[in-house]
């Protein structure tokens, strides 16, 4: 082991590789350790309230180090904050005014792209009043509307059409608009004023600003305005996962298939090699396509396919021309001069032989099963309820994302699947080379 | 599979009689041919045992005789003066007539047989909810539609590859060491990404940042009637989508078979034709290239495995109307019919592929045309 380690270090291909492959583990446990599997899945599902103050399809927040005209990201304010500034009368019987002044400094280039206001109320027969007046840097005082609030109410103020017509604009640009510069918005701190009434001793009213900006977090968001950072951390476990146990499952089985039709040779042997003959050109795809549609698209059970149809493989040959070498070594006939079993010499003398020739092959399969679970998702086969790589990249596509210009959509889970793929096989290869010395020169 | 371990084969030796090789290639194909009927034979056979284990199959055929009894009826003057009661207690004797007649109701070992027969005779009847271009509902009419495009780009991509690749990894092989050689090795990495991920990338830089070459389709809206400004919009909208099953094969098949070049050429007989003053382009002609092609044509056969498989997400992606894209569209729509024939097609389309590369390989392999064992399929 110590001597393998001494040899990678001699392939900086392979220490690039090993160095990704580590990188993806820890963001691996990091996923799995800070959003629970319970969480990622009721997240990823997002349910009407879960993403109810993300931009849809905002771009990624660090995109505004590279413009030279700043976007806005979102701005959330609460009447339940503490910078809220509060006023509270009481007019007696039960009547009581609740004013606050939800402020926010708006220092961008571009405008908002929704504007919406979220109220929530606790009263016992008389629904509080709500008059909302919109107060810009410079002084106008525009009204919004005025409602009276149920328990939960939400005003999308960007689909108001009577403030639309009444401001000549979309409200989320026309209430920020420069008077003197109508096509940028005015830089300043803007004021809404939210003037509650309740009609009962204890009742209360909040309200929560939200203007939805054009960017948001480390990694953007979708068109159902989920945060792609969920499914971008989540699909690190799922993929290495996926592929690594597809891998290997596949690569043992058959290893240990190979090793039979060796060592019993005969109509085993001949048996095996026919299978494998058909089993290889079946259209593995459309037979998988078949099985998400008609019995479950779960990964594992997708997996549990992958692996069983991946026992008869091209790998299956080149084991058995170097089995047929083990089989004729000497210590193999001393096994059976003490009487070990058929079982016993295939798996504690053959298999252990070869299984160093098979690390660099398991290596370079992982990516390939990696990209499989992608290319299943993309057909509108994934997993139904997990964030995966693939899935991002299926929504995108459908949602014209390269049309449309939403390229960090793409490129972020794109990026993503390269680098496992590249990692895994840059040490596949170096592997491959200190594990087979013949292509050393080469 | 083709045989792998590919032997040290004296390339020189000079045929013995014309007729007695014709008959070793003829017998060689056939046997290949007949395995590979076989292996069509099962894959469908599969495929029916894996579509019915939820009963899609019987649905499809229940829905199909349904359908028939419907439309007869309607057409039928007698129906027009039945109640409404009359006709439904009618149309639901005649479907289980129909339904016994056929022989629906016989266990399933027995049907799936038949069914067999009809998934390999295309004989699907006709789709849910797809219909062909020229309004059929026929599976196969859909089908034969779409197939046509699927072969020109698939044709067009693994013809280009073969060259391609065998040109420049004997480039490579011969500038051994060079820096060329190092990046072209280096490259190999990328070909852990199937086509269409490539493709993605190349409508990003192509069509959406550069705008040169269109998002996907076929041919532009609408389209040329010249044939010539056809063809000339036909092979714009290709490519992209060839570029891409291009960029995600081409290094790791440089990579391999350049290593076949490098393993045959440091060979004994090599050593001896250059001893015997040939020219290099002889010496690559007769015995370089001539026992590495039955090995670069076995790896080539496995990569082409792989390529039209990738070929269904990359229509996809590229939104190019063959049966891949046909197949995606199915699986929306969940019209089991077309998914059916679809697998089915592809089981043909890959048993003919490596049929054809078979008889290649029959024809330049020595050991088939002198009997050294060629024919152990």
């Amino acid at each position: 082991m110590k001597n393998l380690m001494r040899q990678i270090k001699n392939y900086p291909s392979a220490v690039a590789g090993l160095a990704i492959i580590l990188l993806l583990v820890a963001l691996a446990i990091y996923a799995v350790t800070a959003i629970p599997y319970n969480e990622a899945v009721r997240l990823w599902r997002g349910g009407d309230n879960v993403w109810l103050e993300t931009p849809r399809n905002a771009r990624p927040a660090w995109f505004n180090w590279f413009y030279k005209e700043k976007k806005p990201v979102t701005i959330v304010r609460r009447t339940t904050d503490e910078s809220a500034q509060k006023t509270e009368l009481d007019l007696g019987g039960g009547v009581f005014i609740k004013d606050t002044i939800l402020e926010f400094d708006f220092n961008y280039d571009d405008f908002p792209t929704e504007l919406a206001i979220f109220f929530t109320a606790s009263f016992q027969a008389a629904r509080p009043n709500m008059n909302l007046v919109w107060v810009t840097p410079d002084g106008r005082e525009i009204p919004l509307t005025e409602l009276q609030v149920r328990a939960n109410e939400s005003y999308r103020v960007s689909q108001d059409s009577r403030l639309e017509r009444r401001l000549g604009a979309k409200p989320e640009i026309g209430l920020f608009a420069d008077p003197n510069n109508p096509g940028k918005p005015l830089k300043g701190t803007y004021q809404l004023r939210a003037e509650g009434m309740v009609f009962e001793e204890g009742s209360t009213v909040d309200a929560s600003l939200v203007v939805y900006g054009q960017l948001h977090g480390l990694a953007g968001t979708d068109h159902r305005r989920r945060d792609l950072t969920v499914a971008l951390l989540w699909g690190a476990p799922v993929a290495l996962s996926f592929g690594m146990i597809a891998a290997v499952g596949s690569s043992l089985t058959t290893m240990m298939l190979a090793a039979a039709a060796v060592w019993f040779g005969g109509w085993v042997d001949w048996t095996i090699r026919r299978i494998n003959e058909i089993v290889m050109i079946l259209p593995l795809l459309p037979i998988l396509i078949m099985i998400g549609l008609f019995y479950s698209r779960s990964i594992w059970s997708i997996l549990g396919v992958v692996i069983a149809l991946g026992i008869f493989g091209s790998g299956i040959l080149s084991y058995r021309s170097m089995f047929l070498q083990v089989r004729e070594s000497g210590y193999i006939e001393a096994a059976r001069a003490y009487g070990a079993g058929n079982g016993r010499i295939i798996f504690r003398y053959m298999i252990p032989r070869i299984l160093p020739v098979l690390i660099p092959g398991f290596v370079i399969q992982v990516p390939s099963y990696v990209f499989l679970e992608a290319t299943l998702s993309v057909l509108g086969l994934g997993d139904p309820v997990l964030p995966t790589w693939g899935k991002i990249l299926s929504d995108a596509q459908s949602n014209g994302a390269l049309m449309n210009g939403y390229f960090y959509w793409v490129l972020e889970p794109a990026a993503l699947l390269m680098l496992a793929g590249l990692g895994f096989v840059m040490l596949g290869f170096a592997l491959d080379r200190i594990f087979n010395p013949r292509l050393r020169g080469l | 599979m083709l045989n792998v371990e590919t032997t040290q084969a004296p390339a020189g030796v000079r045929h013995r009689s014309a007729g007695h090789n014709l008959n070793r290639v003829l017998k060689y194909t056939l046997v290949r041919g007949l395995t590979l009927l076989a292996t069509v034979v099962i894959a469908v056979y599969l495929t029916i045992l894996i579509a019915n284990g939820g009963g899609y199959v019987d649905q499809m055929r229940i829905g199909q005789i349904k359908e028939q009894v419907i439309v007869a009826m309607g057409a039928d003057p007698e129906m027009a003066h039945l109640t409404v009661q009359q006709r439904r207690e009618l149309e639901e004797e005649r479907i289980r007539v129909r339904i016994e007649q056929l022989g629906l109701d016989r266990p399933f070992m027995v049907r799936s047989f038949e069914y067999l027969w009809n998934g390999l005779t295309l004989n699907l009847g006709s789709a849910e909810y797809l219909l062909s271009d020229s309004g059929s509902r026929q599976v196969r009419n859909i089908l034969g539609e779409r197939l046509g495009a699927t072969l020109l780009l698939m044709a067009t991509s693994q013809l280009l590859l073969f060259f391609c690749a065998m040109f420049v990894a004997l480039f490579l092989s011969r500038r051994y060491g060079s820096l060329l050689d190092k990046i072209v090795i280096s490259m190999a990495p990328t070909s852990a990404a199937p086509g269409w991920f490539y493709g993605i990338f190349l409508i990003l830089i192509f069509a959406a940042v550069l705008g040169w070459l269109p998002f996907g389709g076929m041919i532009d809206a609408p389209p040329p009637r010249n044939p010539w400004l056809r063809a000339l919009s036909i092979a714009k909208h290709m490519i992209l989508p060839v570029m891409s099953m291009f960029i995600s094969s081409i290094f790791s098949s440089v990579y391999s078979w350049r290593t076949f070049f490098l393993i045959y050429s440091s060979e004994d007989y090599v050593e001896m034709a250059k001893a015997k003053g040939l020219s290099d382009r002889q010496i690559e002609r007769r015995y370089v290239l001539r026992p590495t092609l039955p090995t670069i044509i076995t790896s080539f056969s496995l990569m082409l495995i792989t390529l039209w498989v990738g070929a269904i997400v990359l229509e996809t992606v590229f939104a190019w109307p063959g049966i891949g894209r046909l197949t995606q569209q199915a699986i929306n729509l969940f019209d089991t019919p077309v998914i059916v024939a679809n697998t089915v097609i592809y089981a043909y389309l890959l048993a003919v592929t490596l049929f054809l590369l078979d008889i290649i390989y029959s024809l330049v392999d020595p050991r088939v045309k002198l009997g050294g064992g060629g024919t152990r399929a």
